[in-house]
């Protein structure tokens, strides 16, 4: 199996054998990895395979039936995660009663570490207008405004579940810009789960394969291409049929 | 996104020769200066990362060199310049010739093969 070493100096968070048990069945088990600082990673896998209850795991959402989580050496949890951690979930609550505008300056009165600026910059760079009922926005903007939320907190892990979904291909494309625009990979980290293993791959410098529950791979995308001369996609089909 | 990349070889080693090729064809001047990691980054389509290795690469080979704070040049060094080019043209012929004599093709039909196509190119022109 396709495994990645990183060095604890560069870890900004780690998995040691995480299960996640729910009455008699394990969403997650024996989930060991380290994720490297100043990447982008990318979960992919099949439905149900446990990208999401990984992701609530790494954000403190969700605790482990056993194993641990740990940031920077210290455990996980949900009240010291949201001072560190940014996450941007598949059913993100936006407050329909919002403007774009007042949204931002929500998240600037709870969040010490949002940069209201950068947000400013990447409303106009998304063609946002402030003024606009969150209520009344479309799929793809209220797609963009999540993703300028998460990415405007200065904190070392932003963590997306799936920001791409349900959007046509063009506001996909928008959002991967945008992302790549205003990425600050010298402080921060970036964790995302998607489907659209084909269209992300070039945005991705980690790969993390899940499968009912399991790690079936973890690989610079990279590597992959060197190791076996095909793409993300080809690599999964060919572990998973394995 | 942008662009399409082959899925055989590294995104960034791509990158790399796409570049390559654009300074031997003259679309990148001799000590132009190359956009920066982000831009790229968001021209290409891809994570800023793999620019910065593009951009890494290119220095070791001596194509571009990275001042700092000013960012990344093209050399504008012509003996370095003048090898990138025979580099790149060694390169297109190995690939040719290796083609050519996987399909069986001698070096006497290779040569005047290609002569031939140049003439007939030269008196098209």
């Amino acid at each position: 199996m396709d495994t990645l070493t990183v060095e604890p100096e560069q870890c900004v968070v780690s998995f040691q054998e995480v299960s996640k048990r729910y009455q008699s069945k394990d969403a997650v088990s024996s989930l060991s990895f380290s994720v490297p600082a100043g990447k982008v990673v990318g979960l992919i896998g099949p439905n149900g395979s446990g990208k999401t209850t990984t992701l609530k795991l790494m954000t403190g959402l969700l605790r482990p039936t056993c194993g641990s989580v740990q940031m920077r050496g210290e455990a996980v949890t949900r009240a010291g995660a949201s001072r560190r951690i940014s996450y941007l979930s598949d059913d993100a609550a936006v407050y329909s009663f919002y403007t774009v505008g007042q949204m931002l300056d929500y998240y600037a009165g709870m969040y010490g570490d949002f940069d209201l600026q950068k947000a400013t910059k990447m409303l106009s760079f998304m063609k946002l207008e402030a003024h606009e009922g969150v209520r009344i926005l479309s799929k793809g903007n209220l797609g963009r405004l999540k993703l300028i939320l998460a990415l405007s907190r200065q904190v070392p892990l932003i963590v997306m579940d799936e920001p791409l979904s349900g959007l046509d291909p063009l506001v996909r494309q928008s959002i991967m810009k945008g992302l790549i625009s205003f990425i600050d990979l010298d402080r921060q980290t970036v964790v995302l789960s998607t489907h659209e293993v084909d269209e992300v791959e070039p945005l991705l410098d980690v790969v993390l394969l899940l499968e009912a529950g399991r790690i079936r791979g973890m690989a610079y995308t990279e590597d992959i291409r060197v190791r076996y001369g095909e793409s993300m996609v080809g690599w999964m089909r060919e572990v998973l049929e394995t | 996104m942008g662009d399409e990349f082959k899925s055989s070889q590294p995104i960034y080693f791509q990158l790399v020769q796409r570049i390559c090729r654009q300074v031997v064809r003259g679309e990148l001047a001799a000590g132009e200066k190359l956009p920066s990691v982000r831009d790229m980054a968001v021209e290409a389509g891809v994570n800023p990362n793999t620019i910065q290795r593009v951009y890494t690469e290119l220095e070791r080979m001596r194509v571009a060199e990275t001042r700092r704070g000013q960012g990344t040049f093209v050399t504008d060094k012509r003996a370095l310049l003048s090898q990138l080019r025979n580099d790149l043209m060694t390169e297109q012929i190995t690939d040719f010739l290796r083609d050519m004599k996987e399909m069986g093709f001698t070096p006497q039909e290779i040569v005047a093969g290609v002569q031939s196509y140049l003439n007939m190119d030269g008196a098209n022109e």
